[in-house]
């Protein structure tokens, strides 16, 4: 046969049945699935219609598309992807231009070679997908997905079945592949930073504190229930008014907004800790900045960086989950020999603006006999003022200050910090806004103390001579629920709040905590799963300092006796009828050597008679064996084990000449 | 025994048509499976005395149809008529209402008559003057058609060729049968004088062994082999329906109780394929193939599985 006509024929031979079609759109629609989130909508639109387009011509309605409508179909994709990235390279397009040809694919698909060109584009959609999240649900997804695509290769290769049995056998494959995958993910070498991020992606989209504020940005932040990060105390938990996790320190101030101050930077911290110590575990999620949200005042650690400000900062922005073990000592006293330039930053306030609250900062000062005092006029004062605690306070304004503390009187956390190192600054006290977040929950299911975005949270920082830098949380003064009950429990009934921070819901925060855990769990185990814990792991079973040709090797050797022990399960777990068929296929391959073959689709009756008639010698023989091969194999009864070794033995016996 | 019971009945056939046995045996498995038959073949082969021995030997109430050009639906269903006395239309059953029901020459009446006894075929039951009449349990219909004879004809199209389980033709006797035929005594006197075979109730006891006769899985497999590689492979135009798997298993089934087996193996389904399949498929290159060539091609196509 020419090459030619082999190509012809295997092109019209496998033409595609309708179920193989529908498994190879269901498999590209699951694979597709969780890219929707990141695909632009015009193009997202454009999948889901061509993948509708081929279930109405695999339903048998119409027949797929000239080559001339994929040509045209694809140069929009390309446009598309152009028009939204203005390229074709890099993460985001690439997995968008993707998904648009696989969809493309799928309308050009007719045989089963191209069938399978796209089930390998559906597994490449699937591990695709980790690049973006990687959380449980989106490995639950990547598993189903990889059923699907296995059951579809299943079903590109054999006869149509039913769905449900063609996916139970997918599954038993995919079952059987978890030892490997289990010794995969123990042993492969690590390498330090996240396994799934690309370095440019960690930049974008990850909300959080920034270095500057301008009132209103706190409480945006609080509209999120994200989680910041996460504290696991190995004793006791500090109490709620001194759970208080620094971030940005700002001291300077353009009359609206506020930015962070010179920071140098120090390998330990320029205090002494004292008093009581927490030590506990923080879990930091990435946050593409290099701060670290410690408990006041961390004490010292090996490879981090203490600002002068009281931060504890990273070498290195934080791109993925991190964790760390820190002690906190809250008692410490700090800034005690804070240097001139500091403290003259801490005073600066730009001429002209709020000037009602620099006059009663001004006026405090005038009355009062000294720092102390000073400070205890203006907390008696903000208390007085009746000030209001609210989610959504109304707009300000261009001297947000002085409109907050006289005329509104309604504000977030950031307004009354604001307003108070105004006013302190006014007074002639070296004060500077602190932000980070404030309290955190915790978890009933694992104990940990959970901290979400919305628990951000602006305070202040006053110094006083011989006392250094002291914390002040003017909403405490305000309103003090918020320190000891957090968000929901400081703002007025029908003052609205996200829906997770509402305690009326009790099911639902159950809930959240029992998936919060699992999800803490599925971070620490799965993806924090990084060298030092493969180290820990590896010495654990005896394997000290491994490095990774070691890890490699022993890789190499686990996968062998994964694959071995598989090899012998599988060996002893053949069944009766395979080895039926072994005993059958013997006995015809022992005929076909004297020159008797059998037709591949000749029963096993029919052949008997044939041969009966051709050597007469072998008649009885060959038609015991048929009969009795033919009743095991389509019999009532089945394969009856001694049946079936009596046959074996007459076959194993016969040795025609 | 079911089978001995089956076996009767075929030999009892054979003694009048002689030398055809394959072709009765097929006859008789179409009637265990409930199936309608088609016979095709040029006049004087036997067609007619087949069915005629059929009826006598499953003891069927028998009626024949002889199919003419001018024929109309009430010719075969039955018309209503004034009955005076009454004041009132009465349905008059017609000759459809039979147990077996042999319809003579389908190919000469037109599409509408011929359509009238298919739709009987697959309905089981008449609809007339608003009401349905059930037809007689069981029932059949043996069509004959002559596959010569072309002019003045309406052959039957593939749809309601489908609605019969088998098409199978006798072919002229062997030497030693048409010796035995001539020198033997008059067909029709030994018609009158066979009796059936058969008990009241043994025939739905046949119909029942034939429904449990066993189907292993990997038999299915076959059928299932079989049926994709008419419907994928390049060698058919139109592929096996579902119906038509379905009719090549029950005949299958009534084949092998007829053998003596209760269980089905390749060779049954490999011996009714031509009859069942034969005036289902068409070949790709519309090769002027006879239809037991074209099953031959398909049998051979598909080896079994395991």
């Amino acid at each position: 046969m020419s090459l030619w006509r082999y190509l012809a024929q295997t092109m019209t031979d496998t033409r595609l049945r309708p179920d193989q079609a529908g498994w190879l759109i269901a498999s590209a629609a699951i694979s597709l699935a969780p890219h929707v989130e990141h695909l632009p909508p015009a193009l997202a639109t454009i999948c889901s219609l061509l993948l509708a387009w081929r279930g109405v011509i695999a339903a048998g309605r119409g027949r797929l598309p000239h080559r001339f409508v994929l040509l045209s179909l694809g140069t929009v994709v390309v446009g598309l992807v152009l028009l939204e990235y203005r390229h074709l390279f890099g993460k985001d397009p690439g997995i968008t231009f993707l998904a648009g040809l696989l969809s493309l694919k799928l309308l050009e698909t007719n045989s089963r070679r191209d069938g399978r060109v796209v089930l390998l584009l559906c597994f490449f959609m699937q591990t695709g997908q980790f690049l973006y999240q990687q959380g449980m649900l989106i490995a639950a997804l990547a598993l189903l997905g990889t059923t699907t695509a296995i059951g579809s290769l299943l079903a590109l290769e054999g006869p149509p079945l039913a769905p449900r049995v063609r996916l139970a056998a997918a599954a038993r494959l995919a079952l059987q592949g978890i030892p490997l995958m289990l010794v995969l993910f123990v042993l492969f070498p690590r390498v330090q930073g996240p396994l799934w991020g690309l370095p440019a992606d960690a930049y974008n989209r990850v909300s959080g504190l920034s270095d500057n504020m301008t009132p209103g940005d706190v409480a945006r932040l609080s509209e999120s229930s994200e989680i910041a990060f996460r504290a696991s105390f190995a004793g006791e938990l500090p109490p709620p008014s001194e759970r208080y996790w620094r971030g940005p320190v700002l001291s300077l101030f353009d009359g609206h907004s506020w930015r962070a101050g010179r920071n140098d930077m120090a390998l330990r911290p320029s205090y002494a800790p004292q008093g009581v110590a927490y030590p506990y575990t923080l879990t930091l999620e990435a946050h593409n900045q290099r701060w670290l949200l410690a408990l006041d005042f961390p004490g010292d650690a090996a490879g981090l960086r203490y600002g002068t400000d009281f931060q504890l900062m990273s070498t290195e922005p934080v791109r993925s989950r991190i964790r760390l073990l820190l002690v906190s000592y809250p008692h410490t006293p700090v800034g005690l020999n804070a240097t001139p330039r500091e403290l003259r930053e801490a005073m600066v306030l730009p001429a002209g603006s709020n000037p009602r609250t620099q006059a009663l900062g001004a006026h405090i000062r005038q009355e009062a006999r000294d720092a102390g005092d000073i400070l205890q006029r203006v907390i008696t004062d903000f208390r007085r003022r009746s000030l209001s605690y609210t989610l959504d306070p109304q707009p300000l304004g261009r001297d947000d200050a002085d409109n907050f503390l006289f005329d509104t009187k309604q504000g977030f956390c950031e307004h009354f910090a604001s307003a108070f190192v105004i006013t302190m600054r006014a007074a002639g006290i070296p004060a500077r806004v602190v932000t980070g977040y404030q309290g955190g929950e915790i978890n009933p299911v694992d104990g940990t103390l959970v901290i979400r975005q919305s628990d951000a949270h602006a305070w202040a920082e006053v110094w006083l001579a011989g006392q250094g830098w002291k914390r002040i949380d003017p909403t405490a003064a305000s309103a003090p629920r918020r320190i000891d009950g957090g968000l929901a429990a400081a703002l007025p009934d029908d003052g609205h709040l996200p829906l997770l921070a509402r305690s009326d819901l009790a099911w639902l925060r159950t809930l959240r905590n029992q998936l919060d855990a699992l999800d803490n769990r599925w971070n620490q185990w799965v993806l924090g799963y990084n060298p030092a814990r493969q180290k820990a792991l590896l010495s654990g079973i005896g394997v000290t300092d491994a490095d990774w040709q070691t890890i490699t090797a022993l890789m190499g050797g686990a996968c062998a006796v994964v694959m071995a022990l598989l090899t012998a399960w599988a060996l002893r777990h053949r069944n009766a009828a395979d080895a039926l068929d072994r005993n059958w296929s013997m006995f015809c391959k022992r005929l076909a050597a004297v020159g008797l073959p059998r037709a591949t689709w000749e029963g096993p009756q029919d052949y008997a008679s044939r041969i009966a008639g051709l050597r007469p010698d072998l008649a009885d023989t060959v038609n015991h064996i048929a009969t009795e091969y033919a009743h095991l194999r389509y019999g009532r009864a089945g394969i009856g084990p001694a049946a079936f070794q009596r046959l074996q033995h007459v076959i194993k016996n016969f040795h025609p000449r | 025994m079911p089978h001995q019971i089956a076996n009767r009945l075929a030999e009892a056939t054979c003694r009048v048509i002689l030398g055809k046995e394959h072709a009765v045996r097929l006859a008789l498995a179409c009637v265990l499976a409930r199936g309608h038959l088609l016979i095709e073949d040029i006049p004087g082969v036997g067609k007619t005395t087949l069915a005629h021995v059929l009826a006598r030997v499953l003891g069927l109430q028998f009626q024949r149809i002889q199919f003419t050009s001018d024929m109309l639906p009430a010719d075969i269903v039955g018309v209503s008529v004034f009955d005076q006395r009454e004041g009132a239309f009465r349905f008059h059953p017609g000759p459809v209402f039979s147990q077996l029901v042999l319809a003579d020459e389908i190919n000469r009446a037109t599409p509408k008559a011929q359509s009238a006894l298919l739709e009987a075929m697959e309905e089981r039951q008449i609809s007339a003057e608003g009401r349905t009449w059930p037809l007689p349990e069981p029932f059949f219909v043996i069509a004959t058609q002559n596959p010569a004879e072309q002019i003045g004809t309406f052959p039957l199209p593939e749809s309601q060729l489908d609605r019969f389980l088998m098409r199978i033709s006798m072919g002229y006797p062997d030497p030693v049968a048409e010796r035995a035929l001539l020198a033997g005594e008059d067909r029709r006197d030994m018609l009158a004088r066979l009796q059936p075979e058969l008990q009241a109730d043994e025939l739905a006891g046949l119909f029942a062994a034939v429904r449990q006769v066993h189907a292993a899985p990997r038999l299915l497999d076959y059928v299932q082999a079989l049926l994709a590689h008419s419907r994928q492979g390049s060698g058919f135009a139109i592929g096996l329906s579902p119906r038509a798997g379905l009719a090549l298993l029950a005949a299958a089934r009534a084949w092998a109780l007829l053998a003596g087996r209760d269980h089905v193996q390749p060779e049954d389904v490999q011996a009714v394929l031509p009859a069942v399949a034969g005036h289902r498929l068409r070949a790709a290159d519309d090769a002027p193939l006879m239809p037991d060539q074209l099953a031959r091609r398909l049998i051979e196509a598909v080896p079994l599985p395991g």
